[in-house]
C-alpha cells in the first residue's frame, strides 16, 4: 500500500509530466489562457493516460514482449517484438482518444464544444505517450501502472491548472511588448518548475 | 484534383487498399531495420556492462577508448565470470550457465528465475535466483572480485559495479553505470573522482557486519575513517540510497552469503 | 514527373522560394520561437550540447523523410485515415533511427532515453506533415521539413550551449572553464544543470527575437 502511495505521490508532485520533464508543452502554453479550459483539458488528459498506460503496459507484456507470445504457440517463445512498441502504443493511444471523443460529445457536449480542436490533440500529446514510454522503461507491473497512469495525469492536470490560473491574473499586469503572450509563459512555467523541486527534499 | 478521382481516393475499398500497403511497407522498414541491427546492438549493450565492470576493477580508466578487441583480450586473460546462488551463497558450476552472457536484470523480471524480495531499505522488488560474480585473477592467483549492485535512486533504479579485494572486504572500486538522478547533484555518484573516494575503505566491521556508509560531509582518509565515505553536497537522497543499496548487496539478501564463502576460501 | 520535381526547365531545383521554404524556420519562422511547436523535448534533454546535436539530427532526419514520404502519396491519400498514416509514416522513421542509434551511439542512446520516442509526437514533424507536405510538392516539403528541424537544431543547440558551458564549465565534454571542484576557478551555476534554466533561456530569446522583429509581437 505504501509503494502506490509513493509511486502516486512521486507520479504528481517530485515527477510532474509537466513541470519536470516538460511533457505536453505545446498545449500547455496554448490551452491554458484560462482556468476553465485548463480544467477541461486537465480532466481529459487524467482519463486517458489511466486508461492507456494500463492498457499498454498488458499488450506490452502478452504481445510484444520478449517470450509474450508463447501463449499462443510454443514455436513463437523467442519472437521479440518490442521493437514495435512505440507503434502500438501511438495505436492504443490513437483508439482510446476516438473513444474519449466520442464518449464527451455524447454525455458532455458543452465540454466537448469549448475543448473544440484540443481533444484529438491530446493523442499527440507528449503526456500521453511519454507515460507509456516511462512505464516501458521503468518496468512497471499493472498495478503500478495504474497508479502512475492516474498519478502523472493527475499531476499535468494540477499544472496546467495553476498556469492557467497566473495567466489570469497576469492578464491584468504591465508585460514588455517582446514578452508578452509567449515568453513570460515560458518564464513563469520555469519559475513554476523551480517552486515544485521544493518537493524533491522530501523522501516517501 | 478532379472530383471523380477526389472521390475514387476517399472510396471505401481504396481507403482499405491504402492503409493496406501503408502498413506493409512500413513494418517491412522496420523490421528489417530492427533484425539487421539486433546484432550490433546486443553487442554494444555486452560492451558497455563489461567495460563498467573493468572500470569497477579498476583495469580500465574513465576515458579510455577500449573496442571490443580489447575487452574480450582482457576477459579472455583475467576474468573468470561466474553464476551464484544467491540464497545459499553456492558457486554454479560453470557447465551449463553462461555466466559471461547472464542477463542478471531480465533473470530478475522474469518470476521463473526470481523472488520477491523480503522488506528492504534499497527499494528492491524482486531478487534473481543466480547473480553473477566476475573474478579477476592476476598470475593465476584471485586478486579482486566485482559483483553487480542495484538499488532505488531518487528518480529511478541505479545500477553499478563494486568491486572487492581477495580478503572480500577491501573496497577496490566502484562505478555507477546506469542511473537518473538529478545531474550535478545526485549525477556525481557517476563522477570517477567521487567513485574514487571509495577505493580502500573496508565494507565490514571487526564483527564481519556490513558497515561501510555514506555520511554527511567529509570523511578522512581511508586508514583513519575505513567506513564512512563523503556525501554529495545538494544530494541527501541520492547518498542514502547508495548507502542502502551497497549495504543491501553486501548483505545476507544480497552477496553477503557468497562473501563469507568466499572468505572462507574456494576453488574456482 | 512534375508531381515529383516542381517543374522542369521553368524552375530551378534550388532557386529562391527553395531557400526561402529551407532558411525561414531558422529564424523568422521558428518552430520553436514563433510556431511554438516542439517544445517539450527542447527543454529536457540541452543539458549536453551532444544530446542536443543527437536530438536535433533525428528530427532532422525524420522531419524531412516524413514529409517527403507523406507528400509523395498525397494525392492518393484518403480524407479520413490521414492523420493516421502520417503518424504510422513518423513512427516507423523515428524506429529505425532509434534503432541506429542503439546500435551506433550505444551510450548517447542511454542518455536520450525516452525522448527519441517522443519524436513521434514532437508537435514540429507532424505539423509540418499535416500543414506543409500535404498539399505541396515533395521536393518542397522535404526541404520544409529539413528546414524547420535546423531550427529546432538552432534553438536547441543555443541553449545546450549556454547550460553546458555556465552549468558545467563543458562544451562537448571539453572543459572551458575549470571548475572549483577540480582545481579551477569557475563556480558553476547549478541552477544550469536543472530544467528550469531552460525555460528562463528560451523565455529570453523569445524576447530578443520579438524586440529585434517587433511584427512577431502579441496585442496587449
Amino acid at each position: 500500500m505504501e509503494h502506490y502511495l509513493s509511486l502516486g505521490l512521486r507520479s504528481i508532485f517530485l515527477e510532474n509530466m509537466a513541470l519536470a520533464y516538460f511533457l505536453g508543452m505545446c498545449s500547455f502554453l496554448a490551452c491554458a489562457k484560462k482556468v476553465e479550459t485548463a480544467v477541461g483539458l486537465g480532466l481529459a488528459v487524467v482519463f486517458v493516460q489511466t486508461l492507456t498506460v494500463p492498457l499498454n503496459n498488458l499488450l506490452l507484456h502478452h504481445l510484444l514482449a520478449e517470450g509474450a507470445l508463447a501463449w499462443l504457440h510454443p514455436a513463437l517463445a523467442d519472437v521479440d517484438l518490442s521493437f514495435l512498441s512505440f507503434i502500438l502504443f501511438i495505436a492504443t493511444i490513437a483508439a482510446a482518444v476516438q473513444v474519449v471523443e466520442m464518449a464527451v460529445e455524447r454525455f458532455a457536449p458543452e465540454l466537448y464544444n469549448s475543448l473544440g480542436v484540443f481533444l484529438p490533440l491530446i493523442a499527440v500529446n507528449c503526456v500521453i505517450l511519454g507515460g507509456s514510454l516511462f512505464m516501458q522503461e521503468r518496468d512497471y507491473d499493472f498495478s503500478d501502472s495504474v497508479v502512475f497512469g492516474l498519478g502523472s495525469g493527475i499531476g499535468f492536470a494540477v499544472a496546467i491548472i495553476a498556469l492557467g490560473a497566473i495567466r489570469e491574473k497576469l492578464s491584468y499586469s504591465d508585460v514588455p511588448a517582446g514578452l508578452r503572450g509567449l515568453g513570460i509563459t515560458f518564464i513563469t512555467t520555469g519559475l513554476m518548475s523551480m517552486a515544485f523541486m521544493v518537493f524533491s527534499g522530501i523522501q516517501l | 484534383m478532379s472530383e471523380a478521382r477526389r472521390n475514387d481516393v476517399n472510396s471505401t475499398r481504396h481507403t482499405i487498399v491504402f492503409a493496406t500497403i501503408v502498413c506493409v511497407i512500413c513494418a517491412a522498414l522496420v523490421a528489417v531495420a530492427a533484425v539487421t541491427l539486433k546484432p550490433a546492438q546486443q553487442a554494444n549493450a555486452l560492451l558497455y556492462k563489461e567495460k563498467n565492470v573493468l572500470l569497477a576493477a579498476g583495469l580500465i580508466e574513465p576515458g579510455d577508448k577500449i573496442g571490443t578487441a580489447e575487452v574480450e583480450a582482457i576477459f579472455k586473460r583475467s576474468i573468470r565470470p561466474r553464476l551464484v546462488d544467491l540464497a545459499t551463497g553456492e558457486l554454479l558450476s560453470e557447465a551449463g550457465h553462461d555466466a559471461r552472457r547472464f542477463d542478471q536484470r531480465a533473470a530478475r523480471n522474469d518470476p521463473a528465475t526470481s523472488r520477491s524480495a523480503p522488506d528492504n531499505l534499497a527499494g528492491i522488488r524482486r531478487l534473481p535466483n543466480h547473480g553473477v560474480v566476475y573474478f579477476i585473477t592476476e598470475g593465476g592467483n584471485v586478486d579482486q572480485i566485482v559483483i553487480p549492485i542495484e538499488g532505488l535512486g531518487m528518480w529511478g533504479t541505479i545500477y553499478g559495479f563494486m568491486s572487492l579485494d581477495s580478503d572480500g572486504n577491501t573496497i577496490r572500486g566502484l562505478t555507477y553505470y546506469d542511473q537518473r538522478e538529478t545531474p550535478g547533484l545526485g549525477g556525481e555518484i557517476a563522477n570517477p573522482t567521487w567513485q574514487a573516494l571509495w577505493h580502500g575503505r573496508k565494507a565490514y566491521d571487526p564483527q564481519w557486519n556490513v558497515g561501510i556508509q555514506v555520511i554527511k560531509g567529509v570523511a578522512g582518509p581511508p586508514e583513519n575513517d575505513p567506513m564512512h565515505v563523503d556525501g554529495l553536497s545538494g544530494a541527501t537522497i541520492t547518498s542514502k540510497a547508495i548507502t542502502h543499496l551497497v549495504q543491501f548487496w553486501l548483505g545476507p539478501q544480497g552477496y553477503g552469503k557468497f562473501l563469507t564463502h568466499f572468505r572462507e576460501g574456494l576453488t574456482l | 514527373m512534375s508531381a515529383v520535381l516542381p517543374g522542369k526547365a521553368s524552375q530551378p531545383i534550388f532557386g529562391p522560394k527553395e531557400r526561402s521554404i529551407l532558411l525561414d524556420p531558422v529564424l523568422l519562422n521558428n518552430p520553436i520561437g514563433v510556431q511554438v511547436l516542439g517544445i517539450c523535448s527542447a527543454l529536457a534533454i540541452t543539458t549536453s550540447v551532444a544530446k542536443a546535436l543527437v536530438m536535433s539530427a533525428g528530427v532532422m532526419l525524420v522531419g524531412m523523410l516524413a514529409s517527403l514520404a507523406v507528400s509523395l502519396v498525397r494525392e492518393r491519400t484518403p480524407a479520413s485515415i490521414r492523420i493516421i498514416v502520417q503518424l504510422a509514416i513518423i513512427a516507423s522513421l523515428v524506429i529505425v533511427f532509434d534503432q541506429l542509434l542503439k546500435a551506433t551511439l550505444y551510450e548517447l542512446s542511454l542518455e536520450l532515453s525516452v525522448f527519441v520516442g517522443l519524436i513521434i509526437t514532437n508537435c514540429i514533424v507532424l505539423g509540418r506533415a499535416e500543414g506543409f507536405a500535404m498539399s505541396n510538392p515533395p521536393w518542397h516539403s522535404a526541404l520544409d521539413g529539413l528546414g524547420n528541424g535546423l531550427g529546432y537544431a538552432a534553438v536547441l543547440v543555443v541553449v545546450a550551449f549556454l547550460r553546458e558551458l555556465l552549468g558545467a564549465g563543458k562544451v562537448l565534454g571539453v572543459t572551458i572553464l575549470p571548475l572549483v571542484k577540480d582545481g579551477g576557478w569557475y563556480e558553476p551555476n547549478g541552477m544550469m544543470l536543472l530544467a528550469p534554466s531552460a525555460l528562463f533561456i528560451i523565455g529570453l530569446l523569445i524576447w530578443a527575437l520579438r524586440t529585434w522583429k517587433p511584427q512577431l509581437q502579441e496585442k496587449a
